[in-house]
């Protein structure tokens, strides 16, 4: 009742949707960067959606199954493949004992998720099982995944029926894009032209981008009265502006503290997007009031409850599932035919 | 101390709550009572409270609340906030090896202050500081009091990685790494006490409330007690309840 992990890929970690409560010991929430994808690939596999899943950057790793399991992997599209055939994105998947995942290049997006019905056999620390890899604890080890790692499952596999999502429920991750934010809590800290030079600029995401914080690039913003604040609280999205004048967007990892004015804060639905993009990619900033971005997160919180029912409504049997090769005209197809409850 | 308590939006899942805006005992009290009566009466929706310096960040569940619910609910707790006080504390004892590669930026410090590197390290080391919140990163203590003759602006680019156990300073502000982490503090010494250990029972050595005091060491000194502590032989020093020196040079 396990799997092995053969490969690790470049950055594989344990992640749930973070370690709140404990903030004031400055302990940092980490979690899933992109917190719709682990939600969705959870929903597909039976399980609550704060369960811990596999996150994994860039290049995706190669694991081993022991036992049958059923899987879901959504987020970037890393073109993953079982037994080295293509495995199918935001769809429940069986697997079997002796099957293989792996992953071939990231074709978009940056970070996929692997959730399992049966449950990850990890330590409950503080109330989640996220790695948060700066502080050795949590997930596997306290640390990402290393090559022969061998991960259990907590439960038995009791999951008879597997789903999909429609086509247009799945994100598209652009190179470029832009994303919403909410001014302050030190915008005015900020005279009027440097907003205006935030809202107006596109940003690039430097290579000092990773789990903790995006360092991004562009047009220096100017402050009125230095950089400095007496050290407040930091959330998930908030933009911080140091002496250089140069944005940081604070990610899973940040420290619950900090010392330079933030800005503005990114608002929840649109972390996905910058979870998804990577150094090189573009961010421009657009300002909505607190008052729309209440609206806007509890409209996407409708489209995952949406998601959700279609989930429940298109189902078929696991055990039903079938690959075959199909020749058509002249070339060969390897396809997966389920049949529809 | 502000008449009115502020509420500056964090987003859409939380607001800072700013009573004022310098580093004060008298503030952090009222922070202190503010987050307990908070506590005794959540408004719906409440997730968690950082309280720190000069303000609480409030999170909330935006399924259940907004901006303006939150600041309705927390000003209604605001008139229940009450005056108590603590009487016990710790004085916890740093031993901490200052400048060489322990501090690259002790002489910095020292000459934006006009100041000798030695008297960097006698004005740092003879007061005690108040432990006024933890944050940041697990276990690191934001420490009051220091003397303005050494207070230093942070680093215009952040160093990407500190190594554990350093001795900073920022702004009027001085700290301790706890973490190897990025940041942008003056360093100027390290110290080789463990502030946090994953491993241990009480993974976070220091507390809120509690006095640091940095005792001046040497290298062989530092290099002694980092060997006591792997052998697990090491006791740090916590005097309690005992004289704070808080006579700033």
């Amino acid at each position: 009742m396990s799997f092995k992990v053969l490969k690790a890929g470049l950055f594989t970690t344990v992640q749930d949707l973070g370690r709140y409560s404990y903030q004031r010991f400055g302990m940092s929430v980490a979690g899933a960067m992109d917190p719709f994808s682990p939600r969705v690939a959870n929903i597909l596999v039976g399980n609550k959606e704060s369960e811990a899943v596999l996150e994994t950057t860039f290049m995706g790793p190669t694991l081993e199954f022991n036992s049958s399991e059923a899987i879901a992997i959504t987020g970037a599209d890393m073109a993953p493949k079982i037994n080295g055939r293509p495995a199918p994105m935001w769809k429940t998947i069986l697997v079997r004992q002796g099957d293989l995942l792996s992953f071939g290049g990231v074709k978009s997006g940056l970070r996929s998720y692997i959730a399992f019905s049966r449950g990850l056999d990890v330590p409950v620390i503080m109330g989640s099982k996220s790695t948060f890899t700066r502080g050795k604890i949590g997930g596997f080890e306290g640390r990402k995944l290393s090559d022969g790692d061998q991960i259990g499952f907590e439960r038995d596999l009791t999951l008879s029926k597997g789903s999909y999502l429609k086509d247009v429920q799945i994100p598209e991750y652009r190179k470029d894009d832009s994303v919403r934010v909410v001014l302050g809590p030190q915008d005015d800290h900020f005279p009027e032209e440097s907003i205006e030079t935030f809202l107006s600029s596109t940003y690039s995401i430097t290579n000092e981008a990773d789990r903790m914080g995006y360092r991004l690039e562009g047009e220096k913003i100017i402050h009125k009265d230095g950089a400095d604040i007496i050290s407040d609280g930091i959330v998930f999205g908030s933009i911080q502006v140091p002496g250089h004048g140069m944005p940081i967007i604070m990610m899973a990892d940040r420290a619950t503290t900090g010392g330079y004015t933030k800005i503005a804060t990114v608002i929840t639905p649109d972390l996905s997007k910058v979870a998804q993009m990577g150094p090189g990619s573009k961010i421009s900033f657009s300002k909505v009031s607190a008052k729309e971005a209440s609206e806007i997160y509890r409209e996407n919180e409708k489209r995952i409850e949406e998601i959700r029912d279609h989930i429940a409504a298109s189902t078929f049997n696991l055990n039903e599932t079938r690959s075959m090769n199909l020749k058509l005209k002249g070339k060969s197809y390897s396809i997966e035919v389920n049949e529809i409850v | 101390m502000y008449d009115k308590v502020k509420y500056l939006p964090a987003g859409d899942s939380a607001l800072t709550m700013e009573f004022g805006n310098e580093i004060s005992v008298q503030i952090n009290k009222r922070i202190r009572n503010t987050v307990t009566a908070i506590e005794n009466n959540p408004p719906e929706g409440l997730r968690e409270l950082i309280p720190t310096y000069r303000s609480i960040q409030v999170i909330y569940d935006p399924m259940l609340s907004d901006f303006e619910k939150m600041v309705q609910g927390l000003e209604e707790v605001m008139g229940s906030v009450g005056e108590g006080g603590e009487d016990n504390y710790r004085i916890v004892e740093i031993p901490t090896c200052y400048g060489g590669d322990y501090g690259a930026d002790i002489e910095f410090v020292a000459k934006h202050n006009d100041l000798t590197v030695e008297e960097v390290i006698r004005i740092h080391s003879s007061t005690d500081y108040l432990l006024y919140m933890l944050g940041f990163t697990p276990g690191f203590g934001y420490l009051g009091g220091m003397s303005e003759k050494i207070a230093t602006p942070r680093l215009e680019v952040p160093r990407t990685i500190i190594p554990a156990g350093s001795v900073g300073i920022a702004a009027s502000q001085t700290g301790i790494y706890p973490i190897d982490s990025p940041g942008g503090w003056q360093l100027i010494g390290r110290t080789p006490i463990k502030l946090y250990d994953p491993l241990a029972e009480v993974p976070v050595l220091l507390n809120a409330g509690d006095y640091v005091r940095f005792k001046p060491i040497s290298e062989d000194k530092y290099k002694e007690i980092q060997r006591l502590i792997n052998e697990n032989k090491y006791e740090v020093n916590i005097i309690h309840n005992g004289e704070v020196r808080l006579d700033v040079l």
